[in-house]
């Protein structure tokens, strides 16, 4: 069961239409290591996890995601929204403006569209937390080439906020797979 | 912990109270899944998610509901679909 809360997680305070990065940003909400990735991921692999820790923090970060993946289309959305056509013609979001309009999509940057094959889950905690803390990885660097890319110091902030949690969340996932790899030598040698 | 009158903050000085409070509460949330036994995270947990919820109740109680499916009360008429939504801030 999930509840929605009618807040984001963070405060997002924009009051600028730039529509080229409205589409940088769209990294973070459809691309491989964005924020509906990062989610699926974390939610599809908690059924395998042999300890309750694991699984707690699967939960609860996958949950998070989901709050993050909101921050980024209000991001999206608050950049493109009063944008008349004269000023999407021409910028890096024509493309995406021509199959949606100003309504967000979960694509990459470069509009390849949100799919499954971005992430993985196997019968294997290990596989699992390692990919999850190298996901966490390039996030964090996605969010630094973003934040580089964005001169909007509303973006900025909330990009940076994001960028910060997905060092606290690798963090977690280190401290998950240590529990899991002593979990697995207890029960190798008693 | 500061000490503060909610009733006299603004809808957005509110709001802001709340993303402050629930911050805490998310980051200690999240080390506690990995720390179970950790007392003082413990109980810093409990305390900033009572604040959390006295701050929430004031909200709620002056700008609607904030949770649905049974978490808040509604007043006349529904007040879920009355308040803007967080992008619309």
């Amino acid at each position: 069961m999930w509840i929605y809360e009618k807040k984001l997680e963070y405060p997002v305070k924009i009051n600028t239409c730039n529509p080229a990065l409205a589409e940088m940003i769209l990294e973070q909400f459809g691309g491989a290591d964005g924020e509906l990735a990062a989610g699926i991921r974390y939610l599809t692999q908690r059924f395998v996890m042999p300890t309750k820790e694991a699984i707690a923090i699967l939960t609860d970060i996958g949950t998070e995601e989901l709050a993050h993946w909101e921050i980024i289309a209000t991001i999206v959305w608050k950049l493109v929204k009063d944008a008349p056509v004269e000023k999407i013609k021409g910028t890096p979001f024509e493309a995406h403006f021509a199959a949606h309009g100003r309504s967000p999509f979960p694509h990459d940057a470069a509009g390849y569209a949100w799919t499954a094959a971005f992430i993985q889950s196997k019968d294997d905690p290990i596989a699992n937390l390692y990919e999850d803390m190298a996901a966490e990885q390039k996030a964090r660097a996605t969010y630094e080439y973003l934040i580089q890319l964005s001169d909007d110091p509303g973006v900025t902030d909330a990009l940076s906020f994001l960028r910060e949690r997905e060092v606290v969340h690798f963090q977690r996932f280190g401290e998950a797979l240590m529990g899991v790899e002593e979990f697995r030598e207890t029960k190798k040698y008693h | 912990m500061q000490e503060l009158d909610y009733e006299e903050l603004s809808r957005e000085e509110l709001k802001l109270q709340i993303q402050e409070l629930e911050f805490a509460v998310i980051e200690l949330n999240l080390f506690l899944d990995t720390h179970p036994t950790n007392q003082k995270a413990l109980m810093d947990y409990n305390m900033f998610s009572i604040e959390l919820n006295k701050t929430k109740n004031v909200y709620q109680k002056k700008y609607g509901p904030l949770t649905n499916f049974g978490y808040a009360l509604s007043s006349y008429p529904w007040k879920w679909v009355e308040s803007p939504w967080p992008w619309e801030e």
